[in-house]
């Protein structure tokens, strides 16, 4: 090494150096990889998609809208999705209802009031923890307090039990994406309404609010699409899975009553050994939840890119 | 200018109308109220599964708890809680083994290598996957994984197995530990990658000796909170594992097996029918507690490694 570092001058070592070829190999295989992990995780979703929509497709063409019309039946070539559509339907309202106004509630409280007191501090500690906590535990909760103790009201094994839970789960996402809303709103925005002499919730109503609005929206939107793709607590709170019939008068009849949802659906249709469930009558139910699903959440992406506004 | 007549300015002009001053308290209140809800639900959860649980635990023979060769029956008073958490660890593990390098690998192309441009195309689609509903990724694991992927890697393949529920998870939880993951990576600063640069040193270099161990808290808080979701994941398992009723000890993934969140699902579904068993129904909020704070303890560790990040950076 000594003898031959001698016999190169310095410049003679970097023209070398600068000669050299500059491709890396081993870089560029390392960035395939890392493309490949990101494609292999969209193909699975491509696989999916195409392998349901595949077998979807029979099904629709032999019986057309009859399938999202039909009820719930123990022949798989009459039972249809609509009950549990109506079921999805009424959990969304319940969500809209409920959690909506509470969760943007409690999101102003925390961004807007709360001081950096240690109740103020558990309370977001709280939140967090609650968004990470298993639906079927929440399943569990509606099974004990709504279903069991609350019975009487409820009417048991209903779509209001179901309902409440349903928004007790989506709570902590409908605080924690209107919190990161109202924290993007500058603060000079603020400063400007208390200028003028407005108060607190004068700034929140006329200032805060209107500007936060569109990322409150778009995470009320992806938490109705979870409420609508969410299985485990239904089956706590004992959605029913096989046949039933409906003979509520008014809509509070209606609410105790037993009820089923489009996942409930697929859920039980998949377990059941007839071929024709579980070969035919899920892919069908599955595009139809995935329809309901999707579309909630392009509604969301786009609302997102549309106002996404930097300050 | 007009010369308005001159009045003395009182205190109470100064201090704003009582009614002003009422509505800012009902609002403040409000407010309050709906955030101290959350607490409420927290101790709600808490209070509804230790009161049932405390009943299972007084009315089953605690030996019962642990006993690996009885495995688990509930409905004939066999509460073996090793073979479930077994089950439940060992769908959670093969459900890392596919996210981590995947989700890990998405997010550092994301957050390193894509123009602005291919990762607003990208991006979505991830989210996309992410908001796909469990009980259908449960019937993929059982309509495609089971016979096209697990048929490859087992011997003597089962329509049901813990294998196929494990990557049907795993595909579950990577867009989860991508966008947390790439969080960290993005916020890592750029003076860093510059420096890095400034020495000589290559992408590559760069991404793997600068970048990754800069964000390694973020990366293991992905990870955590990846096996936290998998732990807690219902649907997949109650569809694709097998075992409705109950089952025995088993470490084999290419056979059913059964977890503790399916064999939550198993007992709500039938708890009408298995009420002549002492505790059977109990069971459910038994396991369930442990359940909560098996997630609860995970969620608690990740955070702290995401506060890690944030305070360095």
């Amino acid at each position: 090494m000594a003898t031959r570092a001698a016999e190169l001058t310095t410049s003679e070592i970097v023209q070398r150096a600068l000669r050299r070829k500059r491709i890396d190999l081993a870089g560029q295989i390392f960035q395939v990889l890392l493309l490949l992990a990101l494609l292999i995780s969209l193909l699975f979703l491509v696989v999916l998609l195409f392998d349901i929509v595949s077998k979807a497709i029979p099904t629709f063409q032999e019986r057309g809208a009859d399938v999202v019309t039909g009820t719930v039946s123990s022949l798989p070539e009459r039972a249809g999705v609509s009950q549990g559509i109506s079921g999805s339907l009424f959990l969304v309202a319940f969500v809209v209802v409920i959690a909506f106004p509470l969760g943007v509630g409690a999101a102003i409280y925390l961004e807007e009031y709360a001081a950096d007191t240690r109740l103020n501090r558990f309370i977001n500690t709280n939140v967090r923890n609650l968004a990470g906590v298993p639906s079927v535990v929440y399943g569990l909760l509606g099974l004990a307090l709504f279903v069991k103790l609350f019975g009487s009201f409820t009417g048991g094994r209903s779509v209001m039990s179901a309902g409440i839970t349903m928004a007790i789960l989506v709570l902590p996402i409908v605080i924690i994406t209107s919190a990161e809303a109202l924290r993007a709103v500058p603060n000079s925005i603020r400063e400007a309404g208390y200028g003028v002499g407005a108060t607190k919730w004068e700034v929140i109503r006329s200032h805060v609010l209107p500007n936060a609005a569109p990322g409150i929206l778009t995470g009320t939107v992806l938490s109705l699409s979870r409420a609508i793709g969410e299985t485990a607590p239904l089956l706590m709170v004992g959605a029913v899975s096989g046949f039933f019939a409906v003979n509520a008068e008014g809509l509070i009849d209606r609410l105790q009553s037993q009820f089923t949802a489009l996942p409930v659906l697929v859920y039980n249709w998949s377990r059941q050994p007839d071929p024709g469930f579980r070969q035919d009558l899920v892919p069908a139910a599955i595009v139809v939840l995935l329809v309901l699903t999707l579309s909630a959440n392009a509604i969301a992406i786009l609302l997102r890119n549309r106002y996404d506004r930097k300050w | 200018m007009s010369q308005a007549s001159p009045r003395e300015v009182s205190l109470q002009d100064l201090q704003g109308s009582p009614k002003r001053i009422r509505r800012e308290r009902a609002f403040r209140g409000l407010f309050f109220g709906a955030a101290f809800f959350s607490i409420v639900i927290s101790a709600a959860i808490v209070f509804s599964l230790f009161g049932e649980a405390l009943t299972f635990l007084r009315n089953v023979d605690l030996s019962a708890l642990i006993d690996v060769e009885g495995g688990w029956f509930p409905r004939r008073g066999r509460f073996d809680v090793i073979t479930i958490i077994t089950g439940t660890v060992l769908v959670s593990l093969i459900a890392m083994v596919v996210a981590a390098p995947l989700g890990l690998g998405a997010a550092l192309y994301l957050s390193e290598y894509a123009r602005p441009r291919v990762r607003r195309a990208l991006k979505p689609i991830l989210e996309v996957l992410a908001s796909i509903p469990s009980v259908v990724l449960g019937y993929f694991a059982l309509a495609w994984l089971s016979p096209n992927i697990m048929q490859a890697l087992c011997s003597q393949p089962t329509s049901f197995s813990l294998g196929a529920a494990g990557i049907a998870v795993g595909i579950l939880i990577t867009p989860l530990v991508a966008s947390v993951a790439e969080d960290s990576f993005r916020s890592v600063p750029m003076a860093l990658r510059e420096a890095s640069y400034g020495m000589g040193a290559r992408k590559r270099s760069t991404v793997t000796s600068i970048v990754f161990p800069a964000a390694v808290s973020g990366v293991v808080a992905s990870l955590i909170l990846g096996f936290s979701r998998a732990i807690g994941e219902t649907m997949v398992v109650a569809i694709a594992a097998g075992a409705t009723g109950g089952s025995l000890f088993t470490v084999d993934t290419c056979g059913p097996g059964q977890t503790m969140t399916a064999a939550m699902t198993s007992l709500a579904i039938g708890s009408d029918q298995v009420r002549g068993q002492e505790g059977t129904f109990e069971s459910l909020f038994f396991v369930g507690l442990v359940l909560f704070f098996m997630t609860l303890a995970l969620n608690l560790l990740s955070e702290r490694f995401v506060r890690r990040v944030r305070l360095r950076y």
